[in-house]
């Protein structure tokens, strides 16, 4: 069952990093869907136009747990325009790779964390 | 515990199927010494098997696995009677096997009627009953689900299928070695086992089909097993399938006393807020155990069992690759997101009450830490 995992993989599912919610976050991006088991939500709080701070909540599978983790490691510190660049692959790769089935599926972090720029550029009025 | 998947082979199997690699590599088919004595250990074999469900040695045949018993069930009784009619009746929650077998069977022109079933999992006789049309030719469903656990009323069912002159088969692969069999009382014509499920080895299994029924065979070749299932006998396979019959018989008993472990199993999961046994709660395997977790996912639970040391099984999609959650989940009505927190625990030989114990004090912290970071719990 885990030897589809990458080490990476089973070491960010066992010990999740910025794992809850921002109480006053800035932007909230909710991404996937509970009828196909993965459901993501990613908080960001914004300064100065860098991601001073990523949280997740995640109801998913290893590969769901172990990406929205990792996104929260990448985009902690990078500008709106750095966190936009990353990308569902560059999320796979930091984690030496996903099993093919969970390259889609499961695969959503870049996603969540994108919309949640776009929640708060919305709010913000600056698109 | 996960041993619905698939148990070890008992050392003393192993011990008794050796010689039939090395010294008596005999074929049965093969008129000289080595070729009989081969021959004579397969039709003990069948003996024993007849013996385990309480049938005639020769309503006994040896097949590659339950999957092939099954389809050679299905396919040889519907091409056997297609003059007859063209309407088979299912359950919607076999498995596979039959489930894509009967699929199968409606791209060749077949039609399939795939009962529902209660929130238990159970088959209801009276709708097995209004289903039957003068079409119908073969009635299939299992003896007990591999997911849920539930036991199925197929005595009632047998009842039904001889006043109405209809074939009955039935899955057995999960209920061989666990529930006492008898094609008698259950009123079957035709039944499914695997050896590989109760200690033997893989890559063998039985049909029995009552004398008066005929298939189609669905492989041809040699006239192997009374021109029903040629191929060149998997000899050391049959015997190890005829001593794990044996074993299972003398632990028939000890089986039933195990439920024991599977309530304290039952009754200590479900001690977790929000937890919930699927299958019924007592008409099950007494191996079976089935909950579900609100607000989680299955793959994570399994996961996380295994750092600890578990071994379990889910019915959500994430761990499968069709990336569907069980049908059988979905059956009893579950919703999607309800079947994916699902977790089968099903005990072996080999657990002890300490097994049950260890389940019992990790999975709490597991599902705490799981819903710390799910969304859904709030």
């Amino acid at each position: 069952m885990t030897d589809g995992y990458s080490e990476k993989v089973m070491e960010h599912f066992a010990s999740p990093r910025n794992v809850g919610e921002i109480k006053d976050a800035d932007g909230i991006g909710k991404v996937g869907n509970p009828v196909c088991g993965d459901l993501m939500w990613i908080y960001i709080k914004v300064k100065d136009n860098r991601l001073e701070d990523v949280k997740f909540k995640t109801f998913g599978c290893g590969a769901a747990i172990a990406t929205s983790s990792m996104i929260t490691e990448m985009a902690k510190g990078k500008t709106i325009e750095e966190a936009l660049k990353i990308t569902r692959s560059d999320v796979a790769e930091a984690l030496d790779g996903l099993p093919p089935i969970k390259m889609h599926c499961s695969n959503l972090a870049a996603d969540g964390l994108h919309a949640a720029i776009k929640d708060y550029l919305e709010k913000s009025g600056k698109k | 515990m996960d041993h619905s998947a698939t148990t070890a082979v008992d050392p003393a199997v192993v011990e008794a199927m050796l010689p039939y690699f090395s010294e008596k590599f005999g074929n049965p088919s093969s008129l000289y010494a080595i070729g009989r004595q081969a021959r004579r250990a397969i039709e003990d074999s069948r003996q024993k098997i007849a013996d385990l469900l309480g049938a005639r040695k020769e309503e006994i045949i040896f097949t590659g696995s339950g999957t092939e018993s099954d389809n050679l069930a299905i396919k040889g009784i519907a091409y056997k009677n297609r003059k007859k009619g063209d309407h088979i009746i299912t359950s919607s929650i076999e498995h596979h096997a039959v489930l894509r077998t009967c699929k199968f069977l409606e791209t060749q022109g077949f039609s399939v009627t795939y009962l529902p079933v209660n929130k238990e999992g159970t088959v209801n006789p009276a709708d097995v009953e209004k289903a039957i049309t003068p079409k119908t030719i073969l009635i299939s469903v299992m003896h007990a689900n591999n997911e849920i656990g539930t036991i199925q009323p197929i005595e009632e069912i047998g009842k039904i299928a001889k006043e109405k002159n209809v074939p009955f088969h039935t899955d057995a692969v999960q209920t061989a070695g666990k529930l006492p069999l008898n094609v008698e009382s259950l009123g079957v014509d035709l039944l499914s086992i695997s050896a590989h499920k109760m200690y033997g080895p893989k890559g063998v299994g039985a049909l029995y089909i009552r004398k008066g029924t005929f298939l189609e065979p669905q492989l041809h070749g040699g006239g192997h097993e009374r021109n029903i299932r040629s191929s060149t006998e998997n000899v050391p396979g049959i015997i190890g399938f005829a001593r794990a019959a044996e074993l299972a018989r003398e632990r028939l008993l000890q089986e039933q006393k195990i439920a024991g472990l599977r309530d304290s199993l039952i009754k200590g999961v479900l001690e977790i807020k929000d937890s919930y046994l699927n299958g019924h709660p007592t008409k099950r395997l007494p191996n079976n155990a089935n909950f579900r977790f609100s607000f989680i996912e299955g793959e994570s639970l399994l996961l996380n069992l295994d750092m600890k040391g578990v071994a379990a099984s889910t019915g959500s999609a994430c761990s499968s690759t069709s990336l569907e959650p069980s049908h059988v989940l979905l059956a009893i009505g579950l919703k999607p997101e309800e079947a994916h927190g699902s977790l089968r625990l099903t005990r072996g030989l080999g657990n002890t009450q300490e097994d049950v114990d260890q389940v019992v004090s990790v999975l709490p912290d597991i599902v705490n830490k799981l819903r710390m970071i799910s969304p859904l719990a709030r």
